[in-house]
């Protein structure tokens, strides 16, 4: 294996395991957003549109978490600025 | 066989500038805008008819979402904000029609909205409560935090643009990736998930702009 077939492949594990991981995370905080959320609705649905409001802002902002991730797979994937060095 | 590209290409260049297909499709945006705005507000009536009805209640929507979160006069931010709001919205869903590309899936596109959201958090601090009022609102809760403060305006505003970028561009590949599998009819679904995701990413922008700018503003209890 030469230097330009191991950055490749290691590239491509790197960017399967950042979304792997970077996915698990959100998700898992997502639910627990959401399952709190319906909760609070229930108890009080007259609290429902702010609840809404706030539900929206936060998912978002745990959402870039995964998004993040996103970006730095495909940065590795297609932008890759490692690999300038060996096909210099 | 054509192969489908999400990343932005370059049309034509001026000097060092270079033209991209996202810039011409956020121009095709901005005069699909301003038309729809001049001709909606023609003849307009106190019994409003089926045009001014839907402007009228996207106009309302703003400005009560607006109110509800700014401590403020929120004439001070409607306009630039709810302008702000219909442009990303009309440019994440503009990537739907064929032969477009999505503006909002350049990180350019992006950065430059968030740039408009960083200034405006100054700019509507500074005007509310004055220079020195403003700067004030760096030392709360103690001197301690000023570091994070100041990290913590360039973060949000990266942030705010990634976020944007990284939603849209999802959302294109899976469509294209798709697109290479199965081809038909396929896709249609994930397109239809696509158009909710890019209303919310520009209700988000906009309500986290806002959240910024309350941010910034020390209420006085």
């Amino acid at each position: 294996m030469d230097a330009k077939t191991v950055v490749i492949s290691v590239s491509i594990i790197a960017a399967a395991f950042a979304m792997a991981i970077g996915g698990y995370g959100p998700a898992r905080a997502l639910g627990k957003a959401l399952t709190e959320a319906l909760d609070a609705i229930a108890r009080q649905p007259e609290a429902s549109d702010r609840i809404m409001r706030a539900l929206f802002v936060g998912m978002a902002l745990i959402e870039s978490i995964a998004i993040y991730a996103f970006v730095i797979a495909l940065i590795i994937l297609f932008a890759n600025p490692l690999i300038g060095y060996i096909l210099k | 066989m054509k192969i489908f590209n999400v990343f932005p290409e370059t049309i034509f260049s001026i000097g060092p500038v270079h033209i991209t297909d996202t810039v011409i499709t956020t121009w095709l945006v901005m005069i699909a805008i301003i038309t729809i705005s001049y001709f909606a507000t023609r003849k307009l009536s106190v019994k409003p008819s089926f045009f001014q009805e839907i402007i009228e209640a996207v106009f309302e929507a703003i400005e009560v979402t607006i109110k509800d979160i700014l401590p403020v006069e929120p004439w001070l931010v409607i306009p630039v904000l709810g302008t702000l709001w219909i442009l990303i919205g009309f440019s994440n869903l503009a990537g739907l029609i064929p032969g477009l590309k999505t503006p909002t899936a350049d990180l350019n596109t992006t950065f430059a909205f968030a740039l408009i959201s960083f200034s405006m958090t100054h700019v509507i601090g500074i005007a509310t409560q004055g220079l020195k009022g403003y700067l004030m609102h760096y030392k709360e809760p103690t001197w301690l935090l000023l570091p994070f403060h100041l990290i913590a305006e360039v973060t949000r505003t990266i942030a705010l643009a990634v976020r944007l970028f990284g939603n849209m561009l999802s959302g294109d590949m899976i469509a294209i990736i798709l697109l290479g599998i199965v081809g038909l009819l396929v896709p249609i679904p994930f397109s239809l998930l696509h158009i909710i995701i890019a209303l919310i990413q520009a209700y988000i922008f906009g309500v986290l702009t806002l959240v910024f700018i309350a941010g910034g503003i020390r209420t006085k209890s």
